[in-house]
């Protein structure tokens, strides 16, 4: 069963010191390597800031270019990840072990058309 | 209907009994709530005709789990998107399935929290305490239609995104199993102290909460949290029939008629809050039912053991520091050190507290023992505007014009 982690920017990446940055970032890093390794995070990537998207709507088939994100910024997606496991419980489990100060962390499973 | 309440009751049971066990073994072999619980359904409706007028069969698992085959290769031999589950079903013996635990694995399911709280108490209540759609919406006055949805999105979510079908592993059972006594204890609360519904309904629903712990206490016989809330949900019930008068309204503790307490009810409960404290984890529901118990226990309102009471308060607040649990401790401070230090205790809640009915309850009843009647007044008014219970607001009212004392346990 696959889970999409649609992880939040977090105030401590905006706003913490720049030391206190760095210190939660290298844990950041680390946990990602661990969950890589371990095989159960099959994919997953970090985004430029929010302020870097462009958002493109759809109406009645006409495309609008906007300079924003999707999400208000207090909800600004940072990043993503891709969860391989046998069930909620363990991907559950897995995000619990996220070293990150603050955010959130939507767990999403992903549509398996061949079921 | 007069006439047979005992046979009645009896079979009443039974199905709960039989028929959640045969629901949760269905769920885990079959993998589908909606299945599993409309071939139970279903083979409940043919034993209401059968069972009354033939008697019970020896083996009532048996006899459901046979009706039940029977009745889903009835119900969708045509239905092609049955076809794997049918041969599920088809291929189960007569026997029925027993484990032990698998009623234990439903509940953790219902109650899991990726679920919405109002999400696992009415799958609660519809698949592990059997009852219907239609029972729970009228005993939580929701619209049946709006009830169904939310039972219909919670099963899909489970299905979509796979919540496991188990117990949980040592390490989650703590806060899992605290999800699961929280969701019993509000089923209880919504039938005991509810902001709705009429009392018969409300009566049904506190005896489902009271069923749920006991069914919780019998699967997990070494936790001492369910053996908590067990004995705290009896303790209540045993005041049931002081909890009105004869004009069916509220009565406060302090003035109930204690002749009317089930002291064998009392008694058994105390012996539960015993076995719970054998086992050395203490936790809050034995902390709440052991205050219960000193309450039960007095002889009258002015020999209760408020000071022991107010120590209980005190550990309650090292593990729960909410402000419900400091108001209450506030009020027992009325009865140790008089209400001018409850008062400025209470005083020190009004910013999480305000809007609170019962904190304006008790502001009123402190004000009024101090002598102030036009501020207690006042406060008497707004707790009246905020509380949607109409056996608090019957009480509010009489308050308001025969001035009595209060306190919020009731």
């Amino acid at each position: 069963m696959k889970y999409m982690l649609l992880i939040t920017q977090g105030e401590w990446y905006a706003n913490g010191s720049a030391e206190e940055r760095d210190r939660a970032m290298a844990d950041v890093v680390d946990w990602w390597g661990k969950q890589f390794a371990s095989g159960k995070m099959v994919g997953g990537q970090q985004l430029e800031s929010p302020d870097t998207a462009t958002t493109v709507v759809i109406e009645r088939g006409k495309h609008t270019v906007v300079d924003r994100p999707l999400m208000e910024a207090k909800e600004a997606i940072g990043g993503f990840g891709i969860l391989d496991v046998a069930n909620l419980d363990e991907a559950l489990a897995i995000v619990k072990t996220m070293p990150q100060p603050d955010g959130k962390v939507e767990v999403r499973p992903i549509l398996d058309r061949g079921r | 209907m007069d006439a047979e309440p005992e046979p009645y009751l009896l079979l009443e049971r039974i199905f709960r009994e039989e028929a959640g066990r045969l629901t949760a073994s269905l769920v885990r072999l079959l993998g589908d709530f909606d299945l599993a619980e409309e071939v139970v359904a279903d083979a409940v409706v043919e034993a209401l005709e059968h069972w009354p007028r033939d008697g019970v069969p020896e083996r009532a698992s048996s006899w459901l789990l046979t009706t039940a085959r029977r009745k889903a290769l009835d119900r969708y031999r045509r239905e092609s998107v049955y076809r794997k589950k049918l041969e599920l079903v088809a291929g189960l013996g007569d026997r029925a399935p027993r484990e032990p635990d698998d009623r234990l694995r439903l509940i953790f399911t219902c109650c899991h929290p990726a679920l919405a709280r109002d999400a696992q108490v009415a799958l609660t209540l519809r698949a592990v305490a059997g009852l219907t759609t239609e029972e729970i919406a009228r005993a939580f006055l929701v619209p049946e239609t709006t009830l169904g949805k939310r039972i219909v999105r919670a099963k899909r979510k489970i299905v979509t995104s796979k919540v496991p079908y188990r117990v949980p592993g040592p390490d989650e059972l703590p806060s899992r199993l605290d999800e699961v006594l929280t969701v019993i204890y509000l089923i209880f609360n919504e039938g005991y102290v509810s902001t709705s519904g009429s009392m018969a309904i409300r009566r049904d629903l506190a005896r489902d909460a009271e069923w749920l712990a006991g069914l919780l206490v019998g699967m997990l016989p070494a936790e001492p949290e369910p053996l908590g809330l067990l004995a705290l949900i009896r303790l209540h019930l045993a005041r049931w029939p002081a909890r009105l008068d004869a004009g069916g309204r509220l009565v406060l503790l302090e003035h109930q008629d204690r002749s009317r307490w089930d002291r064998r009810a009392i008694a058994g409960a105390v012996s539960l809050i015993e076995r719970a404290a054998g086992l050395h984890r203490i936790g809050r529901y034995q902390i709440e039912a052991m205050i219960a118990a000193l309450h039960c226990e007095a002889p009258s309102w002015e020999e209760t053991d408020w000071a022991q009471i107010s120590l209980l308060y005190r550990v309650l607040a090292e593990i729960d520091d909410s402000p419900i649990v400091a108001l209450n401790r506030a009020i027992v401070r009325r009865y140790l050190d008089g209400p001018a230090a409850a008062l400025a205790d209470v005083e020190k809640l009004s910013e999480p507290l305000h809007g609170y009915h019962l904190f304006h309850a008790t502001r009123a009843a402190l004000l009024r023992d101090l002598g102030d009647h036009t501020a207690a007044a006042k406060e008497d008014a707004v707790a009246l505007a905020l509380t949607k219970n109409a056996g608090e607001r019957v009480l509010l009212e009489d308050r308001l014009s025969r001035k009595l004392l209060s306190e919020t346990e009731s």
